[in-house]
């Protein structure tokens, strides 16, 4: 095999992988953006993609299985923000319950549904004009899921809205130091609600893809820890929505390979491989943060109350 | 200028009444603010100013009393409404998102600003209102990396350019250089020339008598007089209203009265060649003291613009901090040497004090209370520890005597110490910090932010420190405060002790410049 065909292949693999991660990672920069961590993002996904199943079993249609699963995830979410924002309890403690919740509760839905296909999944699409760019159309642009481009798409509107516009600044102050939007006459609160439902249905989408298009069936465990990856990857790209693009095909590629040379190495070291490269990406963002101020929004995971410095 | 008699206020508060649990902040306050008119509200810490900006600003809702603007009934229940009016706030705590640009600041404050791309339409308008006052701002500058005098301009040209009329500003002065303060007061003095209001809240006396052309004072929350700039201000009549009662003799007098005493002294603080690097640039250190010393009974002022190695230098005598090379030395002898180093600890136990910087953070833990917030210094040794276990009893006995002896302000000793006022939260810091005789006493901006009644009495606590033989190191920005407590000021700037003499001999101007980085 060319060299080439190997690492376009790769490449392409990698972002059909990846795309999951990209929706919840994507997610999860606009919750923690506005000061609001969530641990809850595989609950979240797993959630979007049991009830997206069920929801495009029962119709027969997976669009209407897509917009269940986006808005599953926001339910977990608007769980989460009103124990974390408005009951101002720990975000953390919070997002991990709302973890545990969705991993239950997704296999308690499910029970109907574990081993049985999807009959009519998601098809593959190639973009049209994109696909023929050299290179760049067969790695990106030919034979992935529309999702799969809508999650490149999407990583630049949030981009575009998070550094751009008028809402993304209030957003990202709110992250950074809400007392000067409470200030500034605008209201914390209802900006950080709205970053964290985005973020649940971002994420209950990232779950759809992996029970209407990747894998389209049901069954408990689906996730496998790709939330989890996916709150690393939002850490990794330092909260900004195009660097966990080249971020997520990273850790994909990271996937892929070790699938496809399980033949040269033990298939163990090589599916560890992307979480031990999940913890060199924390252990090299807290280095680069204490020397850099770089890093995380300022008043990340602190409940807002008025009154307090 | 004095208003006509038949012109109109522009903001007038009647009767405003604001009780918080067991206080009454405010206590049927009656205010007028005249259109070409700095008026300046004057109090003590806890006399109800900065609740009073709030309620004119809408951050706070009165219990009672009406306010009208311009004529008509004012109702605020949100600083945006106040913004719509025309009132704008310069908090003495900026409300600036650090890791944004000034742009990215204003355009916040802005709900008119265009969706996309919010901050380029507003680029001519910063441009006019700087030209026009005379604040030259970057707009593309992130405020982290600005000077709080920088910083608040970012403030005030916010609040210029969403159209404010009267303009708010509580204790603006108290981050400036005294260069920056006269360019304050420029751009204030030019503000209400236009026909604007400002209300200018402070306890600096010589700040009001320069400023204002009328002043009310505050005292526990009751408007108790009014004076016009017309009928002359006079500092000491302004001072009694304040506090309510004569200022006792400055302290001044009875500093200069020490100084032949002082001579005969032991050196208790010697630092020698110490050098604090930056992180991550060891060629331009951020403290680098050829030497200093500091005699027992001494006080020591170190004046400079803050960022110019204060807090390295404050880091490394307390302790919090090891100097990148050279020596400190308390009594003769590096505190921990030979031991394994316990940081802060080997400096307790030395013999250092610590009045630091940021009281509520550092100087106590908010949510413990003030008997165990007395006791922590010493909470290792005897009496309060009998080997690990604490005697709650002894803990409790010295809080009762500390809270008499430093008059401390609070409704039990089991109260949390973040729910007490500054100044009585400075007052448990002293107790706890003096307590014991230390031979070296760190002060960092010990009266920021204090009234009159709280600064001359922190002052005094200093003075009796040194009068028992302690070395006094008192950091601060405020040069009144430095000269008229220090035996010698030593000036730092770029890290580096640019000059020192007594401050006896000590010029206001040669010093300011030596703050500025200006070589004498």
């Amino acid at each position: 095999m060319d060299v080439d065909v190997l690492v376009v292949a790769t490449v392409a693999r990698a972002l059909a992988f990846a795309t999951p991660l990209l929706w919840a990672a994507l997610g999860e920069v606009i919750a923690e953006r506005s000061g609001v961590v969530n641990l809850g993002v595989e609950g979240m996904m797993a959630l979007g993609a049991v009830t997206g199943f069920a929801v495009a079993f029962t119709t027969g249609d997976v669009w209407w299985g897509l917009a269940a699963a986006g808005l599953a995830g926001m339910a977990g979410s608007a769980l989460h923000a009103f124990v974390a924002i408005t009951l101002r309890a720990d975000a953390y403690v919070s997002g991990l319950s709302l973890t545990m919740l969705g991993l239950g509760l997704s296999a308690l839905i499910g029970r109907a549904w574990v081993g049985r296909p999807l009959p009519d999944p998601m098809r593959t699409v190639d973009v049209p004009w994109l696909r023929d760019l050299p290179l760049l159309g067969p790695m990106l642009f030919q034979g992935q899921y529309v999702l799969t481009y809508a999650a490149l798409l999407a990583a630049v509107v949030a981009w575009a809205l998070l550094f751009h516009t008028r809402g993304g600044l209030v957003l990202r102050s709110v992250g950074e130091n809400p007392t000067a939007v409470d200030a500034a006459g605008l209201h914390v609160r209802p900006v950080r609600y709205a970053a964290v439902l985005i973020g649940g249905l971002l994420a209950g989408i990232g779950g759809g893809y992996l029970s209407l298009a990747y894998r389209p069936s049901w069954g408990e465990g689906m996730v496998n820890g790709l939330g989890w990856i996916a709150l690393a990857l939002a850490i990794f790209a330092m909260w900004h929505p195009l660097r966990v693009v080249l971020a997520g095909l990273l850790f994909g590629a990271c996937f892929t390979l070790a699938f496809r040379l399980q033949t040269v190495f033990p298939p163990e070291l090589l599916t560890m491989l992307p979480y031990a490269f999940t913890v060199l990406a924390l252990v090299f963002t807290a280095w680069r943060r204490g020397r850099h101020a770089f890093g995380a929004p300022e008043a990340l995971g602190r409940p807002y109350l008025r009154g307090e410095r | 200028m004095k208003p006509e008699e038949h012109l109109q206020p522009r903001l007038s508060l009647r009767g405003i009444e604001k009780r918080y649990p067991g206080v009454r902040a405010l206590a049927g306050v009656d205010l007028d603010v005249f259109p070409g008119q700095v008026h300046a509200v004057l109090g003590e810490n806890g006399a109800g100013k900065t609740t009073l900006m709030h309620v004119v600003y809408g951050l706070v809702a009165p219990d009672e009393g009406s306010m009208t603007w311009e004529g008509e009934p004012l109702r605020l229940r949100s600083p945006r409404e106040a913004i719509a009016r025309g009132i704008g706030l310069v908090a003495q705590h900026f409300h600036l998102v650090e890791r944004h640009t000034v742009a990215e600041n204003l355009a916040l404050g802005f709900p008119d600003a265009p969706f996309w791309r919010p901050t380029r339409s507003l680029l001519p308008r910063l441009r006019a209102a700087a030209e026009r006052y005379g604040l030259a701002l970057d707009p593309r500058a992130q405020v982290r990396d600005l000077s709080p005098g920088e910083r608040q301009r970012v403030e005030i040209v916010k609040a210029l350019m969403q159209g404010a009329r009267l303009l708010v500003l509580d204790e603006p002065t108290s981050v400036l250089t005294p260069t920056e303060v006269d360019a304050l007061f420029a751009v204030l003095r030019r503000f209400v020339a236009e026909g604007s209001s400002v209300v200018f809240v402070s306890h600096k006396l010589a700040e009001v008598e320069v400023l204002a052309d009328a002043v009310t004072v505050l005292r526990r929350g009751a408007v108790v007089g009014r004076r016009s700039a017309a009928d002359g201000l006079d500092r000491r009549d302004l001072a009694r209203l304040m506090v309510g009662r004569d200022l006792a003799a400055t302290v001044a007098d009875r500093g200069r009265a020490r100084a032949a005493a002082i001579a005969a002294g032991p050196v208790r603080l010697r630092l020698t060649d110490v050098r604090v690097d930056a992180p991550g640039r060891a060629q331009r250190p951020a403290l680098h003291v050829a030497s200093l010393e500091v005699r027992g009974g001494e006080i020591v002022g170190i004046a400079g613009v803050a960022g110019n190695g204060q807090s390295e230098l404050v880091a490394v005598v307390a302790g919090l901090r090891a100097p990148s090379a050279g020596t400190v030395e308390v009594d003769g002898r590096e505190p921990g040497s030979g031991r394994r180093r316990r940081g802060a600890r080997n400096q307790v136990d030395a013999g250092v004090a610590l009045v630091p910087e940021d009281r509520t953070k550092v100087g106590v833990v908010g949510d413990l209370s003030v008997a165990r917030n007395l006791a922590l210094r010493h909470a290792h040794r005897r009496p309060f520890a009998r080997g690990m276990w604490i005697d709650w009893q002894a803990v409790a006995r010295h809080s009762q005597s500390a809270v008499e002896a430093y008059d401390i302000a609070t409704p039990s000793t089991g109260t949390p110490a973040r729910l007490l006022s500054g100044g009585n939260v400075q007052k448990v810091i002293l107790a706890r910090e003096l307590d014991r005789d230390p031979g070296v006493v760190v002060a960092v901006h010990p009266t920021y932010g204090l009234d009159v009644a709280a600064t001359s009495q922190t002052h005094e606590r200093l003075l009796a420190a040194a009068g028992r033989g302690a070395a006094v190191l008192l950091v601060s920005e405020d040069l009144d405060e430095v000269l008229s407590l220090s035996d010698r000021v030593a000036v730092l700037a770029g890290g580096r002790v640019v000059a020192t003499m007594a401050a006896a001999d000590a010029d206001p101007e040669a010093l300011g410049l030596a703050m500025a980085g200006v070589a004498a």
